[in-house]
C-alpha cells in the first residue's frame, strides 16, 4: 500500500510522451510524424494502463483500491494516489478519448504541432491526477493545472475569437478555484491533514460546512457548468480546435460532477442537503433555458455546448437526490455525456475541417454526399435526445426518477427537456444533413476518411453497446454509491439527532 | 421460436442497413421480405397456440437491461393472448407491407434504406408488444417513434416531409412526457416497473391518495392519467393528433404500416396491458372514453372536407382510433383490442388501396384530379369498395362487429362519459359513411378530371393542400425556409419523366394487388370468425389472463341487453351516410360547392382542420424559438455575461486604464508621491507613537 504503482505510471506516462516529442528536432514531415505517432503511441499506451488498472479493480468494494502513498518533501504533505467506484469510470472515460482526440487532431493540426501535442498529453496527466488524487491539495494542483495546457488550446489553436474565450474561460475557473483553496485551507485547520481519505471520515461542523460547501460549490458549479455560470463554455467550445471541444466536453466538465461527488456530497452532508433545493432550481433552469437557447443557435458548436449544458443539469439534479436512481444515473449521464457530445464535436469538426465554417446555414443536405457520416451523426443526435437504446436514455431515466422521488416538480419541469432535447437535436439535424444539396461549396465534400471511421466507428459501437447493455458501467460505481449514500444518510441522522438532542 | 420471431425483422434490418449496398436492392428487398413473412407465420403459430389452444402464457428473460437500487429492468418477451393478437396484427400487415413495397418503391433508388427502417419498425413494434415492463414498452414506444421520424421523412429533400417527421417526433415526445412521469409514479407507487409486481400491487392501491404536483390526487388516477397522455400523442388522440395527418407526408406503405394498423394503435394497446390498473380508476377510464369520443367525431369531421386521398384516410384512422378507445374507456378492452384487429385490416387495404389509386395516377392526391377510374383500375376499385364497406361497419364486414359493439357498449355502460361517448361514436358512424362513399364517388366515379389535369400539369407532388390556399406548413418555423422549391423536383419518383405524355390510369403491377386481395379477404371476415372469440361473453377463454376486468365489469354481457333502437341506430346512419354522398357527388354534384359558398366559415373551418395547426404554432412553436431567442441574447448576453465577465473586464480595463495614468514617467510625480508616502508613514509612526 505505499510506493508507486501502476497508477502513478498511468499519469505520468503521458509526460514521458511530452518528453520524447520535445526531443524531436526540426520541422519536416518525418519530424511531424513522429511527432503525432509518438502522441498517439503514447495515448494508447497509456489507454492499455488503465485498462489494467480496470482488470485489477474490484468494483464491488466500496474502499478506495490500488492506493499509493509516499511522502512529499518530508513535511507532511502527502503524495496518495488511489481509485474508487466514482473515479475509475472516470479514468477509463479519459483514457480511452484520449487517442481519438489525437486522432482527431492529425490532419487539422498544422502549425506548432510539437507544442500542441505537448500540451494535450500534458492535460491528460492533470486529467487523470484529478480524478486519482487521494490528497486534498494534489486534487487542487492538478484541478487548477488543467487550466493552463486547456487555456494554451484554445488561446494558441482556437479560432477567431479565441483570445476573448480563453480568457473567459480562465476567469470563470479561476474566480470559482480561488475560493476552493480557501476552503482546502480551512479544511486543513480542521482535520490537520489534507488527506482525503481522512478527510472522509471527518465531520465538519455544520454551520463550517455551509461556508465550505459554498467555496467548493464557486468553483464546481463553474466546471459543470451550471446555470447561470454557464456563458463561458459556449465560447469556449466555438473557438477550442476540434480535439480541444471534445476533451472539454467529454472530460472537464466532468470533473465539477466527480468533485460533487467527492467532496461535497460525503464531506458536508448536513450542507448538500440545505443546499439541494438551489442546486434543483438551477438544474431545471438549465434543463430549460439552455434548451431553449440551443433550439436557436446558428452555430453548431454553439447548439451542442447549450446541449450539454442542459444534460449537465440532469447531472446535478440527480446528484443532490441522493437516492440511488439518481445519484447512478448521475454518474452514467456523465459517462454517456463523455461519449456522446464528444462524438457530436468531433462530427461538427468532420464538416469543419472540409468546409471551415460552423454555421449551420452554410450546411444542408450532406446525406447526398456523406451517407456514412450522415448515419454516425444520426446515431450520436438520437442519443443526444435520449433516445432508449442508446447511452443517453438511461442517464436520463435514472435521473428522473430519482428526482421524482424527491420532488415530483422537480421531475415534472425536467422532463419536458425530454420534449425540447428532440426539438434542437432533430432541427440540427435536419437543418445540416437533409435537405436538397444546392450549395455550390458542398458540391465536392467527401464522405468519411477511414481515420474518420476509426475515429467515430467506436463511438457508435460504444454509444448503442452501453445504451443496450448499461450495467458494466452501473455495477463498477455501484459499491461506492451504496456506501456514499449510506453514510451520508447516516450523517443526516446523526446530526437530527444531535439537533433533537439541544432543544 | 418467440425469440426469432421477434429478432428476425431486427437481422433484416441490420443486413439492409449494412450490407444494403454490397448486396444490392433486390437482395435487400428479399431478406427483409422473407424473413418478414417467417416471422408472421411464427406469429400465427404463436396465435394458434397462445390464444386460440391452451397454451399458457409465457415470460422469456432475455437478459438484464440495468439494474439500479430497486428499479430492475429486464429485457423479456411476454407472450400472452393479447400480445399474441398483436404480434399477428403487426407481423402480417408488415409482411404484406413490405411485399407491397416490392412493387410500391419499384422506382425508388433508395429502397435499400427504405426496407431497413421498415424492418427496424417491425422490430421496435414487436419489442413494444412483447414487453413484460414498463421500461421495455417505452423502448418498444420511442423505437417505433424513431422508424415513423425516418420513414416520414424518407423523401428528405422534401422540406415538407422534413417538417413532419420532425413534427410527429416532437408531438410523440410531448405524449412520452406524461408517459415517463406516469412510470416514475408507477415506480415510486408500487416499488417496480414490470407489469407482474405492479398488477399484484394494484387492488392495494385503489383509493389511496398521493402528494404529487402540489395536489392531492388519487395515486393510480392520476398514473392511469399520465400513462394515458403517453398512448394519446401515440395513438394521435384529440390535442395530440396533428402529426398524423402530416405524418401522410411518407411513403404511402408506410401510412398503410405504421400510421393505420400499428403503431398507432399502440396506445391502445398500452391501455388493455395495464387494465389491471386502469379498472381500479374509472375516473381516468372515463377521460380515456372522452378523449376518445371528441376525437371520433372530430377526425369525421374533418375528414368530411379533405381533398387528399391519404389525409382522408389519416382522419378516417384518428377517428377510428377514437373507437377503440370509447370501447376501452367503458372497460371493454376486449372491444378495443378487437376493433383494432378488425381495423389493421381495413384499414391497410384502404391506405395500400389508396397507394395503387396513386400509383395508378402516377403520384397525384389530390381526388379532385382523379374521378371515373373505375373502369381503368376495376380491381383497385373492388378492393377499396372493401375496405370502405368494412369500415363504415356494412353489415357483416369486419367494422360491422368490432365497430357496432362498441358503440352499443358505450350505450349498455353507466360510467361517466359513456353517454357522451354513445352520442359521439353514433353520429361518427354516419360522418365515417359519408366521407367514405365521398372518397369512393369522387375517386372512382363522376368525370375524369385527371385527362384534362394532365395537359397542364402542376408540377407539385401534393397539391391538395396548397392549392386551396392552406398550407399546414406555412407557419412551420421548421419549414420556413425554402418552401419555394417545396416538393418540386425534390420527388425521388422521377415522375417528371411520366408527365410528357398523357396520363393514362393503369392497374398496378401484382405485387402491390396480391396484399390487397389478403387484406380484403381479412376485412370481409375478420369480423365473422373471430368475433365469438374476442367480445363473446366466452371471451374470456379466449384472453385468458391477459385483460383484467373487475368483478363488476360486466360490460361484455350487458352491450347485449340494450334496446334495439340503438342497436339499429348507427346502420341507419351508415345508410343515410351513403345516400347523402351518392346525392353530393353522384347525383347533383354541384351540391358540395354550394354548401360550402353558404357556410364558408364552418367549411374553413373543417378544411383547416378545426385551426389546431395554428393554434399550436401561436402557443408553443412561435413563443419556444421567441424565448429561446430572449434567454439567449438576453438572458446570456444582456445580464449574465455584461454583469459577469465582460463586466469585470472592462472595469479592469477601466482601473488599469486610471492606474496608467499614473505611471507618467517624470522624475518628479515620482518623487513627489515618494514624499508623500515617506510624509504618511512618518505620521502614522509620530501619532501611533504618541499613545
Amino acid at each position: 500500500m505505499s510506493g508507486l504503482d501502476i497508477l502513478t505510471g498511468m499519469v505520468f506516462l503521458p509526460l514521458v510522451g511530452a518528453a520524447f516529442i520535445l526531443a524531436q528536432r526540426g520541422d519536416d514531415e518525418a519530424t511531424l510524424r513522429n511527432v503525432r505517432y509518438g502522441a498517439l503511441g503514447t495515448t494508447v499506451i497509456v489507454f492499455l494502463f488503465s485498462l489494467y488498472a480496470y482488470m485489477k479493480f474490484d468494483p464491488r468494494s466500496a474502499d478506495f483500491q490500488l492506493v499509493e502513498q509516499v511522502s512529499w518533501f518530508g513535511s507532511g504533505l502527502v503524495y496518495k494516489m488511489g481509485v474508487d467506484g466514482l473515479s475509475m469510470p472516470f479514468v477509463l472515460l479519459t483514457t480511452f478519448l484520449m487517442p481519438i482526440s489525437i486522432l482527431a487532431s492529425w490532419e487539422s493540426i498544422t502549425s506548432r504541432v510539437k507544442e500542441y501535442m505537448v500540451a494535450f498529453l500534458v492535460l491528460e496527466t492533470l486529467m487523470l491526477g484529478v480524478f486519482t488524487a487521494l490528497d486534498l491539495l494534489l486534487f487542487y494542483l492538478f484541478f487548477e493545472g488543467g487550466l493552463i495546457p486547456m487555456f494554451l488550446i484554445i488561446g494558441i489553436w482556437g479560432g477567431k475569437r479565441r483570445v476573448y474565450a480563453s480568457f473567459k474561460f480562465f476567469l470563470y475557473t479561476l474566480t470559482g478555484s480561488l475560493l476552493m483553496l480557501l476552503a482546502i485551507m480551512a479544511m486543513y485547520g480542521v482535520a490537520g491533514t489534507t488527506d482525503i481519505v481522512t478527510l472522509l471520515k471527518t465531520s465538519f461542523p455544520p454551520s463550517m460546512q455551509t461556508w465550505l460547501w459554498l467555496a467548493f460549490f464557486a468553483s464546481l458549479a463553474v466546471k459543470m457548468p451550471m446555470w447561470p455560470v454557464h456563458t463561458w463554455l459556449p465560447d469556449a467550445h466555438v473557438e477550442a480546435p476540434t480535439a480541444g471541444s471534445v476533451i472539454l466536453a467529454a472530460i472537464l466538465l466532468k470533473m465539477g460532477g466527480y468533485g460533487f461527488l467527492r467532496f461535497s456530497l460525503p464531506m458536508f452532508p448536513d450542507a448538500s442537503a440545505y443546499f439541494a433545493p438551489l442546486v434543483f432550481g438551477l438544474s431545471i433552469v438549465a434543463i430549460v433555458y439552455t434548451s431553449l437557447v440551443a433550439m436557436v443557435q446558428e452555430d453548431m458548436k454553439k447548439l451542442i455546448a447549450y446541449s450539454s449544458v442542459a444534460h449537465m443539469g440532469f447531472v446535478t439534479m440527480g446528484l443532490f437526490t441522493m437516492t440511488v436512481q439518481g445519484v447512478q444515473g448521475a454518474m452514467f449521464q456523465m459517462i454517456s455525456h463523455g461519449l456522446v457530445s464528444g462524438a457530436l464535436f468531433l462530427c461538427v469538426g468532420v464538416v469543419y475541417d472540409r468546409m471551415h465554417t460552423r454555421e449551420i446555414e452554410a450546411y444542408g443536405g450532406l446525406v447526398h454526399r456523406m451517407p456514412l457520416y450522415a448515419v454516425a451523426f444520426m446515431v450520436f443526435t438520437l442519443a443526444n435526445a435520449g433516445l432508449p437504446g442508446t447511452t443517453g436514455f438511461i442517464g436520463e431515466f435514472l435521473t428522473l426518477v430519482g428526482a421524482f422521488k424527491m420532488n415530483t416538480w422537480v421531475a415534472f419541469f425536467a422532463t419536458t427537456g425530454v420534449i425540447l432535447s428532440a426539438a434542437y437535436a432533430l432541427y440540427l439535424y435536419r437543418r445540416i444533413i437533409f435537405g436538397v444539396l444546392d450549395k455550390p461549396a458542398l458540391r465536392g465534400i467527401l464522405d468519411l476518411s477511414p481515420r474518420e471511421v476509426a475515429l467515430l466507428a467506436p463511438l457508435v459501437l460504444l454509444t448503442i453497446y452501453f445504451g443496450v447493455h448499461p450495467q458494466p458501467i452501473i455495477d463498477s460505481s455501484a459499491a461506492a454509491i451504496d456506501s456514499l449514500i449510506k453514510n451520508y444518510d447516516a450523517a443526516l441522522a446523526a446530526t437530527k439527532t444531535a439537533s433533537l438532542a439541544l432543544q | 421460436m418467440y425469440a426469432a420471431l421477434v429478432f428476425l425483422p431486427l437481422a433484416g434490418f441490420l443486413i439492409a442497413g449494412l450490407f444494403g449496398r454490397q448486396i444490392g436492392v433486390r437482395a435487400s428487398e428479399l431478406v427483409t421480405t422473407g424473413l418478414l413473412f417467417v416471422s408472421a407465420l411464427l406469429s400465427w403459430i404463436a396465435f394458434v397456440d397462445v390464444a386460440l389452444g391452451t397454451a399458457p402464457g409465457s415470460v422469456a428473460v432475455l437478459g438484464n437491461w440495468f439494474t439500479s437500487g430497486a428499479a430492475e429492468i429486464d429485457w423479456a418477451l411476454k407472450i400472452d393472448t393479447l400480445t399474441a393478437v398483436m404480434l399477428v396484427v403487426v407481423t402480417t400487415v408488415s409482411s404484406l407491407v413490405h411485399f407491397y413495397s416490392i412493387g410500391y418503391m419499384r422506382e425508388d433508388p433508395c429502397r435499400p434504406r427504405f426496407f431497413c427502417y421498415l424492418s427496424l419498425f417491425t422490430f421496435a413494434m414487436l419489442m413494444l408488444v412483447t414487453a413484460d415492463n414498463l421500461v421495455q414498452m417505452f423502448f418498444g414506444w420511442e423505437g417505433v417513434g424513431l422508424a415513423s421520424y425516418l420513414l416520414i421523412g424518407f423523401w428528405y429533400e422534401k422540406p415538407s416531409a422534413n417538417a413532419a417527421a420532425i413534427k410527429a417526433f416532437v408531438v410523440n415526445r410531448v405524449g412520452d412526457f406524461g408517459f415517463a412521469l406516469g412510470i416514475f409514479l408507477v415506480f415510486v407507487l408500487t416499488g417496480s416497473i414490470s407489469f407482474e409486481q405492479i398488477f399484484a400491487a394494484a387492488p392495494g392501491l385503489e383509493g389511496k391518495t398521493i402528494h404529487v404536483f402540489g395536489l392531492d390526487w388519487d395515486a393510480l388516477t392520476l398514473a392511469c392519467l399520465l400513462l394515458f397522455m403517453g398512448a394519446m400523442g401515440k395513438s394521435a388522440q384529440f390535442l395530440l393528433h396533428t402529426w398524423l395527418p402530416d405524418a401522410m407526408e411518407g411513403p404511402t406503405p408506410v401510412s398503410a404500416l405504421i400510421h393505420a394498423a400499428t403503431m398507432v394503435t399502440a396506445g391502445v394497446f398500452m391501455v388493455a396491458r395495464l387494465s389491471p390498473i386502469f379498472e381500479y380508476a374509472p375516473a381516468a377510464l372515463s377521460v380515456v372514453t372522452i378523449v376518445g369520443a371528441t376525437t371520433a367525431f372530430f377526425a369525421a369531421t374533418v375528414g368530411l372536407v379533405q381533398n387528399d386521398i391519404k389525409r382522408v384516410i389519416a382522419y378516417s384512422t384518428c377517428s377510428q382510433l377514437g373507437y377503440m378507445f370509447v370501447g376501452l374507456g367503458v372497460g371493454g378492452y376486449a372491444l378495443g383490442i378487437f376493433h383494432l384487429f378488425t381495423h389493421a385490416f381495413f384499414k391497410a387495404l384502404l391506405f395500400l388501396g389508396a397507394g395503387a389509386v396513386i400509383d395508378a395516377m402516377h403520384h397525384e392526391q389530390d381526388m379532385r384530379k382523379m374521378g371515373g377510374l373505375w373502369k381503368k383500375i376495376p380491381f383497385t376499385f373492388a378492393m377499396m369498395t372493401i375496405g370502405t364497406l368494412a369500415l363504415i361497419g356494412f353489415p357483416y364486414t369486419a367494422g360491422y362487429f368490432s365497430k357496432d359493439a362498441i358503440i352499443e357498449a358505450a350505450f349498455a355502460s353507466h360510467r361517466t362519459g359513456a353517454f357522451y361517448g354513445f352520442l359521439l361514436t353514433t353520429i361518427a358512424a354516419g360522418l365515417t359513411s359519408f366521407y367514405s362513399w365521398r372518397l369512393v364517388f369522387m375517386t372512382f366515379f363522376g368525370k375524369p378530371q385527371w385527362a384534362s389535369a394532365a395537359a397542364h400539369h402542376v408540377p407539385v407532388l401534393e397539391p391538395a393542400h396548397r392549392s386551396v390556399g392552406h398550407d399546414p406548413h406555412a407557419h412551420d418555423p421548421h419549414a420556413n425556409e425554402a418552401q419555394g422549391h417545396a416538393a418540386h423536383g425534390a420527388d425521388p419518383h422521377g415522375h417528371d419523366a411520366h408527365h410528357a405524355h398523357a396520363l393514362d390510369p393503369h392497374e398496378a403491377p401484382l405485387t402491390m394487388l396480391v396484399p390487397l386481395g389478403v387484406l380484403a379477404a381479412g376485412a370481409l371476415f375478420a369480423g365473422l370468425l373471430f368475433s365469438h372469440d374476442f367480445i363473446s361473453e366466452a371471451a374470456g377463454a379466449f384472453w385468458k389472463s391477459s385483460l383484467f376486468t373487475g368483478p363488476h365489469n360486466h360490460i361484455l354481457h350487458e352491450m347485449h341487453d340494450i334496446p334495439s333502437y340503438a342497436r339499429v341506430l348507427p346502420t341507419i346512419l351508415m345508410g343515410l351516410g351513403f345516400v347523402v354522398a351518392l346525392y353530393f357527388y353522384v347525383l347533383v354534384p354541384a351540391t358540395p360547392a354550394w354548401l360550402a359558398a353558404k357556410m364558408p366559415q364552418l367549411y374553413a373551418f373543417l378544411l383547416n382542420k378545426w385551426y389546431f395547426d395554428e393554434l399550436y404554432d401561436f402557443l408553443f412553436v412561435r413563443p419556444a424559438f421567441r424565448l429561446g431567442r430572449l434567454l439567449w441574447k438576453g438572458g446570456d448576453g444582456a445580464i449574465i455575461d455584461r454583469l459577469g465577465p465582460d463586466g469585470v473586464a472592462a472595469r479592469v480595463v477601466d482601473v488599469t486604464g486610471r492606474v496608467v495614468k499614473l505611471q507618467s514617467g517624470y522624475i518628479y510625480h515620482y518623487a513627489f508621491a515618494m514624499l508623500v508616502g515617506a510624509a504618511a508613514a512618518a505620521t502614522w509612526y509620530a501619532v501611533g507613537g504618541l499613545r
